[in-house]
C-alpha cells in the first residue's frame, strides 16, 4: 500500500509561450502510515502536487501509482482512488451545502453507493474522529464558528474511510487555538487510525511539532526531503526561497556561533530548553 | 478546466481605433448594425465591407482574432440560412428532392450570411479594441440622458464594471469547490439530465453562499471608502472627445449617407 | 481628547433563530474605553469572537454604538453629518484581499476613495502616484489585481486607503489569510506608513510577532479589555496569554521556560538577539 510519483511533470498553458512548468520531475514515495509536511510558499506547486495524488490532474508526464497500478489507465476506477486518498482542500468550509452537518458529512460516503445504514455510521464515526459535539449534528453548517465548519469539512472527507489524508492548509485563517486544536485533533488521528497523513503548510513552525518527513518545494521542485531536523540545517536555504526554520532553530544556531556548545538539532522548545540548561549547568 | 474561458477579448495594440473615445466606437458599432438592415443591394453591402475593412486594418488586430467569435454563431448562422434558402417562396431556380431554392431565397439566404458575419466581425472590432472597463464607462456616458427619466445610469455602470472584476474569481472559486467535491465523490459528468441537474446543488449552493459574502464584504469596503453612489463624484479618467473622436463622427456621418444613397439611387 | 476615543462603548446584537424569533441578545463589545494619541501605533490582539472586528468597525462608522459613545478626530459618529468626515479620517483595510478592491487595474482602484470624495482629476493621479510609492506598488499600477499575490493586494488595499489622505488607518486582521512572505511585506508597509508619514495605525490581528513594535497593545477577550500595555509588559504575562487563546512566540515561549527552570532572564523578551544575548550572560 504506497502512493509513487514517477517523473511527473505538469505543465499548465498548453504549447503557447505563456506556458508554465508548475511541477517538474518529481520522484516521491508516500509509504504507509507516515506523517508528512509538506512545505512551500504559494506558488511553489505544492497545492497542483497534491491534486496529482488523487487523480485531479493528469501530468503532463511520468506516472502516479496508487498500490502498484498506474492511476490514470484507461480503467483505473478514479472514484475509488479518491475515497482512498482524500483530499481536503484550504478553506474547506466553503464546500458546505447541506441543510444539516450530518447530512454533509453523508455526501463522501453516498456518491460510494454504499447502503444508507454504513454511509450514517460512517459519518457519525467520522465527526465523532473530529470531536465534534452531538448537539451540533442536525444544525446548519452555516451557523458554526469558523473551526467547527472546518472540522465538519474534514469529517466529510474521513467519511470515505482514505488510507491517505491530504489537507491543504488545514489552519488558514484560524486563530492559534482553533489551529492548535486542529493540528492535535489530526495528529491524535493519525496516532489511533494509523492513517497516512499529509500536511501542507507554509509554516515550519506549525508542522515541525508534528511531522516525521519534511518535503519542501520550491519553484515546483522538491528541494529537500527528508526528517525535520536534517531539513532545519538548511534554515539559510530555506530562507533564500521564502520559508524560515522554526525560531528554536535560530536560536540555537546563533547560541552555537556566539561560542555556547548546544546541539543545534533540536527542533521543539522543550528539546531547546533542556539543551541549553544542559550546556549552562555543565 | 473553466480557468480557460476568458471574458472581454481585449486585444491589446497601439492603434487609431484602440485610442478613440469609447463612446464613439459604441455609436459606431451601433450604427453599422443599423446600416447593415437598411441597405438592400450589392453596391450597398460593398459599401460596408470597405468601412468595415478599413475599421480592422486601422485597428491592427490580426484578423483571425475577429473570426474567432463566428465559431459561436456558426450553426445559427447555418440554419438562418438554410431555412431562408428553402422556405422563401418565388421564382424556383433548382429542385432537389421536395425542396425547391428560389431566386428570392437564394438572395435573402446570401444577405442574411452577409448581415450576420458583418454584425459579428463588426461588434467584435469594438470588444478587441475597448477594455471592459472603458465600454462600461463610454455607456454610462452615453446613457446619462437617460437620468432624467429615473434610470439609475451610475449605478447600472457600477454593477457592471463589478461584474466584471468579479467574474474571474468566482469562475476559479467554481473550478475549486467543483473540485473539491470531485474529491468527495461527486459526479459531475455521467447520468440523465435530471441527475446531473441534480449533481449541481453541491456546486451551486456553495457558490451562492460565496458570492452573496463577497457582495457583503465588497458593500461593506466600498462604504468605508465613502462610496454613496454618483453624486458628487469625481472621475480619475473622465471621458473627453479628441480631435481624432470628431474626425471618426465625420467618417461615421459619411458612411451612413453613402449607404443611404446608395439604397435610394440603386 | 485623543484621536480615537471610546467612552464605556457597548456594542449588542439580538440573535434570532429560523422563524425570526429572538433567541437572545449577544454583547459582542463590552464597556470598552480606548484612548489614541495621534500618530500612535496601536495593536488589539485577541482570538476569533472576541470583538476586535466589531470594536474596528464602530471607528468607520459601519457599526454605531449601542450604549457609549466613539469619538474619531473629536467627531461623534453617531452623529450623522460627521459621516462622511469620518469615513475619510479613519480609513480601513479588511481581511479578504479579494472582496475589498473595486477597481480591475491597481491605479484605478486606488482612485476609487478619492473620486467618492470628489476630489479633482488632476489631484486624484498625484495621490495615486504617492499612495502606491508610499506602499511600493507603484510598478504595479497598470496591474489586474487578480494577478496579484495576496500580500501585494492587501498593499493596493493600503495605498487605497491612503490616497483619502486619512488621520488614522484601521487594519482588521489584514495579514490573516496571507502566507508568511505577504504578511511581512504588509506589516513593513504598515509600520513604514507609521513612522514616515505620522499616520495613526491600529491594527487588528492574532499573530503576536506582528505586534512586537507597537506603542500600546490591547488585548481582547469576551468584548472587554482583558489586557493592556506596551509589548514588553503584555510578552511577559505568558500564562494570562495562553488562558486568553493567544499565540506566544517561540523565543518568548523559549525565554519563559528557562526562566521557570531557574536561569535568570529578564520579563517578556522579544527578539531572538535579544535572547541569545541575556543567555550569553549566563554562562
Amino acid at each position: 500500500m504506497s502512493l509513487i510519483l514517477d517523473h511527473v511533470n505538469y505543465v499548465y498553458g498548453g504549447d503557447t509561450e505563456l506556458a508554465v512548468r508548475a511541477l517538474k520531475d518529481i520522484n516521491l514515495v508516500i509509504p504507509d502510515g507516515q506523517f508528512i509536511g509538506l512545505i512551500g510558499h504559494t506558488g511553489s506547486g505544492k497545492s497542483t502536487l497534491v491534486q496529482h495524488l488523487n487523480g485531479l490532474i493528469k501530468p503532463t508526464s511520468g506516472t502516479v501509482f496508487f498500490n502498484g497500478e498506474d492511476v490514470h489507465d484507461a480503467d483505473y476506477d478514479k472514484k475509488k482512488l479518491r475515497s482512498k486518498v482524500g483530499l481536503v482542500f484550504q478553506y474547506p468550509e466553503h464546500q458546505l451545502f447541506e441543510i444539516d452537518v450530518f447530512s454533509d458529512v453523508c455526501f463522501g460516503p453516498k456518491n460510494l453507493g454504499l447502503p444508507q445504514k454504513e454511509v450514517e455510521l460512517r459519518a457519525y464515526a467520522a465527526l465523532k474522529q473530529v470531536g465534534l459535539e452531538d448537539e451540533l449534528f442536525y444544525q446548519s453548517p452555516f451557523d458554526l464558528s469558523g473551526g467547527q465548519k472546518r472540522r465538519v469539512a474534514i469529517a466529510g472527507v474521513l467519511a470515505m474511510k482514505p488510507d491517505i489524508l491530504v489537507l491543504d492548509e488545514p489552519t488558514a485563517g484560524l486563530d492559534p487555538k482553533g489551529r492548535d486544536e486542529i493540528l492535535d485533533q489530526i495528529a491524535k488521528l493519525h496516532e489511533e487510525t494509523g492513517i497516512t497523513v499529509i500536511l501542507v503548510s507554509h509554516s515550519m513552525e506549525d508542522v515541525a511539532n508534528y511531522v516525521e518527513r519534511i518535503i519542501v518545494m520550491n519553484k515546483g521542485a522538491v528541494l529537500y526531503d527528508d526528517v525535520p531536523k536534517e531539513v532545519f540545517k538548511h534554515y539559510k536555504e530555506l530562507e533564500q526561497v521564502g520559508l524560515a526554520a522554526p525560531q528554536v532553530t535560530y536560536i540555537m544556531q546563533t547560541l552555537k556561533e556566539k561560542g555556547l556548545p548546544v546541539n543545534t538539532e533540536v527542533t521543539t522548545i522543550p528539546e531547546a530548553r533542556d539543551e541549553i540548561l544542559r550546556v549552562l549547568h555543565a | 478546466m473553466l480557468r480557460d474561458i476568458t471574458l472581454g477579448q481585449y486585444y491589446q495594440a497601439d492603434s487609431v481605433i484602440h485610442k478613440l473615445d469609447p463612446r464613439v466606437k459604441l455609436v459606431a458599432t451601433i450604427t453599422f448594425i443599423i446600416s447593415l438592415f437598411i441597405v438592400q443591394n450589392f453596391v450597398g453591402y460593398l459599401i460596408a465591407a470597405l468601412f468595415l475593412v478599413l475599421a480592422i486594418k486601422l485597428s491592427k488586430v490580426p484578423f483571425r482574432f475577429m473570426v474567432k467569435g463566428m465559431k459561436a454563431i456558426m450553426f445559427l448562422l447555418l440554419v438562418t440560412v438554410v431555412f431562408n434558402l428553402f422556405l422563401t417562396p418565388g421564382e424556383p431556380l433548382l429542385t432537389l428532392w421536395k425542396f425547391t431554392i428560389t431566386k428570392e431565397g437564394l438572395r435573402t439566404a446570401v444577405f442574411m450570411a452577409i448581415r450576420l458575419t458583418f454584425l459579428i466581425i463588426g461588434s467584435s472590432v469594438m470588444t478587441l479594441t475597448t477594455t471592459p472597463n472603458s465600454l462600461t464607462d463610454g455607456m454610462e456616458k452615453l446613457m446619462n440622458p437617460l437620468k432624467v427619466f429615473k434610470v439609475p445610469v451610475h449605478e447600472v455602470a457600477m454593477m457592471m464594471s463589478i461584474a466584471l472584476r468579479f467574474i474571474p474569481i468566482l469562475l476559479e472559486e467554481t473550478d475549486k469547490i467543483m473540485k473539491a467535491q470531485i474529491a468527495r465523490g461527486a459526479d459531475f459528468e455521467s447520468g440523465n439530465l435530471i441527475k446531473k441537474a441534480k449533481s449541481l446543488v453541491p456546486l451551486l449552493v456553495p457558490l451562492f453562499i460565496s458570492a452573496f459574502r463577497r457582495a457583503n464584504d465588497l458593500a461593506m469596503a466600498m462604504e468605508a471608502r465613502c462610496y454613496r453612489g454618483g453624486e458628487h463624484r469625481t472621475k480619475m479618467k473622465p471621458l473627453k472627445y479628441k480631435r481624432r473622436d470628431a474626425a471618426a463622427y465625420g467618417i461615421l456621418v459619411c458612411y451612413l449617407a453613402l449607404c443611404i444613397t446608395a439604397n435610394i439611387l440603386l | 481628547m485623543g484621536i480615537i476615543k471610546t467612552d464605556k462603548l457597548v456594542f449588542e446584537y439580538i440573535r434570532r433563530d429560523e422563524e425570526g424569533n429572538v433567541e437572545g441578545i449577544t454583547r459582542a463589545v463590552d464597556e470598552v474605553d480606548l484612548d489614541v494619541k495621534q500618530g500612535d501605533f496601536i495593536a488589539i490582539l485577541g482570538h476569533n469572537g472576541s470583538g476586535k472586528s466589531t470594536l474596528a468597525k464602530h471607528i468607520n462608522a459601519i457599526l454605531y454604538p449601542t450604549e457609549g459613545t466613539v469619538w474619531v478626530d473629536g467627531m461623534d459618529t453617531k452623529e450623522e453629518k460627521h459621516l462622511w468626515d469620518i469615513r475619510q479620517n479613519a480609513g480601513m483595510v479588511f481581511q479578504n484581499p479579494d472582496n475589498q478592491i473595486i477597481g480591475q487595474v491597481v491605479e484605478e482602484d486606488v482612485g476609487f476613495g478619492p473620486e467618492n470624495m470628489g476630489v479633482p482629476t488632476a489631484e486624484i493621479w498625484e495621490r495615486v502616484e504617492e499612495s502606491l510609492k508610499a506602499v511600493g506598488m507603484y510598478e504595479y499600477r497598470k496591474h489586474s489585481p487578480n494577478k496579484l499575490s495576496g500580500g501585494q493586494k492587501q498593499r493596493v488595499s493600503i495605498a487605497g486607503v491612503i490616497a483619502m489622505h486619512p488621520k488614522c488607518i484601521v487594519l482588521d486582521e489584514p495579514t490573516a489569510m496571507l502566507d508568511p512572505n505577504g504578511r511581512k511585506e504588509v506589516i513593513r508597509a504598515v509600520r513604514a506608513l507609521n513612522a514616515a508619514e505620522g499616520i495613526t495605525v491600529v491594527l487588528i490581528t492574532h499573530y503576536m510577532e506582528e505586534i512586537i513594535n507597537a506603542d500600546k497593545v490591547f488585548v481582547m477577550d469576551k468584548g472587554k479589555i482583558a489586557m493592556e500595555g506596551t509589548p514588553r509588559e503584555i510578552f511577559s504575562q505568558v500564562e494570562r496569554l495562553k488562558e486568553l487563546r493567544l499565540d506566544v512566540p517561540q523565543v518568548t515561549l523559549l525565554a519563559y521556560e528557562l526562566q521557570k527552570s531557574g536561569i535568570k532572564l529578564p520579563d517578556g523578551i522579544l527578539t531572538k538577539e535579544e535572547l541569545v544575548q541575556e543567555l550569553l550572560k549566563n554562562r
